[in-house]
């Protein structure tokens, strides 16, 4: 319990702003932020400060303007906008989620447990998704034997990712 | 076509059935969001576009086994009190009752499983079951979900998971909840810190028809908020154990209520049996906070012979749109207090006044 609180957005600095916000239907939720994401997050002056901004407005809209760098971001799918995404809380289509992701990445991070799913997944997807997960860490490997000069394992390496990746897309549907 | 008070099963059928634990735990419910890959999300679609998902979805729903008896209809074709008495029953949410042309619904007969068309997402699909059962809710709608995934190409994101409209869905889709009549936590003055303690486990807990809405009758809904970043498992096992626990704190209050305040108990109980078996016009709201303390009296043996079942089914009876549909004209809400004090008193007729000391309670 006396153990230092860790700020709940990046999850590794220490909190120096503790938040709670009490909304109109008595709801109460609690939030501990260092100094960075406090920043980050806009929450300078906490008067001003709501929940309910940071999770569908100021934090999103902040993210995603930055993510835009200035100009609005639609999504090509459905043209659905940061501004619409500021009005309602809600996405436009699945595709949004790859227009806004930089923005939501933050965003995530304060709403979930993690910001990596973990759980079920489509059966014709889930061959692919073992995959690409082993991909990721053959490819991680491989650059590192590549540094260290260790090039008969680099080479193994480099076979293995070329059957996984020729195998992957065959499979997927 | 069907007409969906003809298949919908009675109020009496709809509260009498039981599950374990179910004298704290009135039901279980697990849903998952779903969306097809290559739509906009609802709130976003033109009307055309909800339309084609609707008729796209609908067939390969009621096309499962498990919905081999059920009834489909879409939004438009339904009428205000039909929706109402849908949200009375929590088949669908209020959002959803609100909803027209181009979102539907699809339920079985005997109300385990509904299926919610262009809700928020394109499919909010629900398994339902009496009593404390969230497990079995999950296997029941787990096997839905994968009997449609066959048909239909929902919208998945291999580091995000199942994509939903709302970033607060997003991964597993789940939203686990349990139904809970605490009256004892309330009565103890215990309800605030239980209610405090459960939101900082990141579970939310709400009233009677779920967000936003307040816990009319003692009844308080606790579900999972977070869904990204833990498996269907995890949340399924979290929430047991929390829930395990709430119904061993509201077996305690009352415990302690009985022995420490016992004319507090009865007062409060006593009290509600007089002004339900007696009164000539009631709200709905009344009815229920004091079928909530009758309730817990049958729990507590203070009315021997009477039946649970019987206060359950006032409960749904006596709501609007219930209460509304048993009667052949339409009503001011006024004359349906009258309407509605009327059937309370000739439904408690046979339900004698509170003994004072339940059965066995030294034992206890």
């Amino acid at each position: 319990m006396s153990a230092k609180k860790i700020c709940s957005v990046c999850k590794e600095k220490p909190a120096t702003v503790f938040l709670t916000n009490i909304s109109a239907d008595n709801k109460v939720q609690a939030m501990d932020l260092c100094d960075d994401c406090a920043k980050a997050k806009g929450v300078n002056d906490p008067a001003t400060f709501g929940t309910a901004d940071l999770l569908f407005g100021l934090g999103a809209a902040q993210g995603l303007d930055a993510a835009a760098g200035g100009a609005e971001l639609k999504c090509s799918r459905c043209g659905f906008s940061q501004a619409d995404f500021k009005k309602s809380g809600r996405l436009g289509c699945p595709e949004c989620y790859r227009t806004f992701a930089e923005g939501l990445s933050g965003l995530l991070k304060t709403m979930h447990k993690g910001v990596r799913h973990v759980g079920k997944a489509p059966e014709a997807l889930r061959q692919t998704r073992e995959n690409v997960d082993r991909l990721k860490t053959l490819q991680k490997k491989l650059a590192k034997a590549v540094e260290e000069e260790n090039y008969e394992a680099a080479a193994t390496l480099r076979d293995e990712i070329k059957n996984l990746s020729g195998a992957a897309p065959a499979k997927s549907r | 076509m069907k007409d969906i008070h003809s298949f919908l099963c009675s109020p009496a059928e709809s509260t009498h059935r039981h599950g374990p634990n179910d004298r704290i735990v009135m039901s279980s419910r697990v849903r998952l969001a779903r969306n097809l890959r290559d739509a906009a999300f609802p709130g976003w679609a033109k009307k055309p576009e909800r339309v084609k998902v609707w008729e796209t979805i609908q067939p390969a729903v009621s096309a499962l086994p498990e919905m081999a008896d059920s009834f489909a209809e879409a939004m438009d074709n339904l009428t205000a009190l039909d929706k109402q008495i849908l949200v009375e029953r929590h088949l669908i949410s209020r959002e959803h009752a609100a909803k027209n042309v181009g979102s539907g619904v699809v339920l079985n007969h005997d109300e385990t499983f509904c299926v919610m068309i262009n809700e928020e997402d394109h499919l909010r699909m629900q398994a339902l079951r009496p009593g404390f059962q969230i497990r079995e809710a999950w296997q029941a709608i787990d096997r839905l979900d994968s009997g449609l995934e066959k048909k239909l190409n929902f919208a998945f994101d291999n580091e995000l998971g199942y994509l939903t409209a709302c970033p607060t869905n997003l991964g597993t889709g789940i939203r686990v909840s349990s139904m809970l009549h605490l009256p004892g936590l309330v009565l103890a003055e215990q309800i605030n810190p239980i209610v405090q303690s459960v939101n900082k486990l990141g579970l939310a807990v709400r009233g009677l028809y779920g967000e936003g809405t307040e816990a009319l009758g003692n009844v308080f809904q606790v579900s999972n908020q977070m869904t990204l970043g833990e498996s269907e498992t995890v949340i399924v096992e979290r929430l047991e154990k929390v829930m395990a626990q709430i119904i061993e704190h509201e077996e305690n209050a009352r415990q302690t209520l009985l022995e420490k305040k016992p004319k507090v108990v009865f007062n409060h109980i006593g009290r509600a049996y007089g002004v339900l078996a007696n009164a000539h016009s009631i709200s709905s709201k009344e009815t229920m906070n004091l079928l909530s303390l009758m309730r817990l009296g049958v729990d507590l043996e203070l009315f021997p012979g009477a039946h649970r079942g019987l206060i359950d089914e006032l409960f749904l009876m006596t709501q609007p749109a219930h209460l509304q549909k048993s009667l052949s004209d339409k009503l001011s809400a006024e004359e349906r207090d009258l309407v509605r004090a009327d059937m309370v008193r000739d439904r408690l007729k046979n339900v004698s006044r509170p003994v004072t000391k339940p059965p066995g309670s030294a034992a206890n």
